[in-house]
């Protein structure tokens, strides 16, 4: 790796001089878990990281049963996961929180590098999807906001423009008869990049017979994650059933468009969509329902053979 | 670049070096520091060789920054044994054979440490799960989790 420099900012605004004055010199270094593999590996030539986790805003994570849950860009996966009052309450980021990488990931990785990392197969960013959540934007011109679906633009890119940082990514309180659920294929039991990934939600009416909406997204099949909006307003009103669950994995699938390379072909991967679509919606169904969850981060589940 | 002046304790002692931004972790201890029980597997963050615990929670050093470790309290390999002897984990590797040819056992040591420290009932399950990790090509990983499952007894019966 060549000579970089090192800066730690306290502040936002700081981050985001270092940012503008430094162009494409200078990138954020949250966990680094994909930020120090590419610069090694020479995706691009760096002057200057900066190091966020000296700042508070990004390095701290506040839950208000009123206001929702907001998630710093650097706080690390296991401090989210860890927490028993947000499993209960996000269980798709969970998901995807425990299954990023191994246990020594979790310790380093975020949601924030996740998503500004902008892989199409990043398993955190169909999670936030399905969770509706917002990214907090700060840059030279101050901040804005914007939906987790339409930050990323294509591999490896987003629409924070030039001095622009992530701060934050707020997600809303899920409202009663909330569900959610991420899952991906991939050949192995862990540590492994998705072949496909699927994040859904749903809410449910009172007698839990009826959609009252539902959010799908998937990874791995296009430039980048791909949020399904036509899926979830089919459900939307409609009863739940297998016919229904059927037609809207269909119309997933309809939206993937995934090239064939190493991990798998498009026909597989077409397929995998519509099965992953299905089985998500069952389970954030039965999560909706409060029947008992089955997941890896209640360590009570059988991991061999999930997928 | 500027070389950077770091603070920090590493198993137990103030430790002070000057590095370079650019080296990890991992390179700062071996090379900087000559710890050389950290391994360097892959240098990417997927096997595991070069797991040590920063304010308790295990890491790989080779995606940790030197510079990173201001201000952080590090364990590595070589502050598992104690002066009356071997961890419970280290005696355990040893007698239920859960090596070859070793290169891997510093990380899966530090990474079972970073486990039953918190969780020492920990099941085979939950092992597995947690040691994903870490990668050895040469025990098929059967006696490492054997070992793993061992220490645990060894710990709650302490
Ligand atoms: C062994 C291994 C296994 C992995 N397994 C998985 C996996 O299973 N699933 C998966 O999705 N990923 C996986 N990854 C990739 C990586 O761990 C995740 O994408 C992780 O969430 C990245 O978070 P980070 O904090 O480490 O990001 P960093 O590496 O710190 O940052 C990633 C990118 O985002 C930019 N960035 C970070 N924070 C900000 C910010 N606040 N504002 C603006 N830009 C920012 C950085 O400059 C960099 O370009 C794996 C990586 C490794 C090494
Ligand atoms: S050397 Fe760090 S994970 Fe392989
Ligand atoms: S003992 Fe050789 S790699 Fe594990």
């Amino acid at each position: 790796m060549e000579a970089i420099d090192y800066a730690v900012p306290n502040t936002v605004k700081e981050a985001i001089e270092i940012l503008s004055s430094k162009g494409d010199k200078a990138r954020i270094l949250a966990g680094g878990t994909d930020l120090l593999v590419q610069l090694r590996g020479g995706r691009f030539s760096l002057d200057t990281v900066i190091d966020v986790k000296n700042i508070d805003a990004l390095n701290t994570y506040t839950f208000d049963s009123s206001k929702g849950l907001e998630i710093g860009a650097a706080v690390e996966l296991y401090r989210i996961y860890q927490d028993p009052e947000l499993s209960e309450m996000f269980p798709g980021l969970m998901d995807a929180a425990t299954l990023i990488g191994g246990i020594q990931i979790q310790g380093r990785a975020t949601f924030g590098g996740n998503l500004c990392n902008s892989a199409p197969s990043g398993d955190g960013i169909p999670a936030l999807i399905a969770h509706n959540a917002v990214c907090n934007i700060s840059g030279p011109k101050g901040d804005r906001q914007m939906s987790v679906e339409e930050f990323c633009v294509a591999p490896g890119r987003n629409a924070m423009d030039n001095g622009e940082m992530l701060v934050s990514i707020s997600v809303p309180i899920p409202p009663k008869g909330f569900g959610s659920n991420y899952q991906r294929f991939i050949p192995r039991n862990e540590m492994d990049i998705a072949v496909v990934g699927v994040g859904t939600s749903v809410i449910l009416d009172d007698s839990g017979t009826k959609f009252e909406s539902a959010r799908i997204s998937l990874a791995s099949v296009g430039p980048t994650p791909i949020f399904v909006s036509d899926a979830g307003e089919f459900l939307a009103g409609k009863e739940v059933n297998d016919d229904n669950i059927a037609q809207a994995a269909q119309m997933a699938k309809n939206a993937a468009s995934p090239i064939s390379d190493m991990r798998g072909t498009i026909e597989q991967r077409k397929h995998l969509v519509e099965v992953f679509t299905r089985r998500t919606l069952v389970e954030s169904i039965s999560r909706a329902k409060g029947l008992e969850i089955q997941a890896l981060w209640k360590f009570t589940s059988n991991t061999e053979g999930e997928n | 670049m500027a070389n950077v002046h770091v603070k920090t304790t590493i198993n137990g002692n103030p430790v002070e070096y000057l590095c370079e931004p650019r080296q990890s972790l991992l390179e700062v201890l071996r090379d900087v520091l000559n710890m050389t029980g950290s391994k360097e597997g892959c240098n990417d963050g997927n096997c595991g060789a070069c797991t040590v615990s920063v304010d308790g929670r295990i890491v790989n050093s080779c995606l940790v920054l030197g510079v990173e470790a201001e201000g952080k309290t590090i364990t590595t390999i070589e502050g598992v044994a104690t002066a009356e002897g071997l961890h419970p984990i280290q005696q355990a590797f040893l007698e239920n054979a859960a090596l070859q040819c070793g290169i891997c056992t510093p990380g899966f040591i530090m990474a079972a440490k970073g486990l039953l420290e918190q969780e020492p009932d920990a099941d085979e399950e939950r092992i597995r799960h947690w040691l994903a990790g870490n990668l050895c090509r040469c025990t098929g990983y059967d006696k490492i989790v054997r070992a793993v499952m061992d220490a645990g007894e060894r710990m709650r019966a302490k």
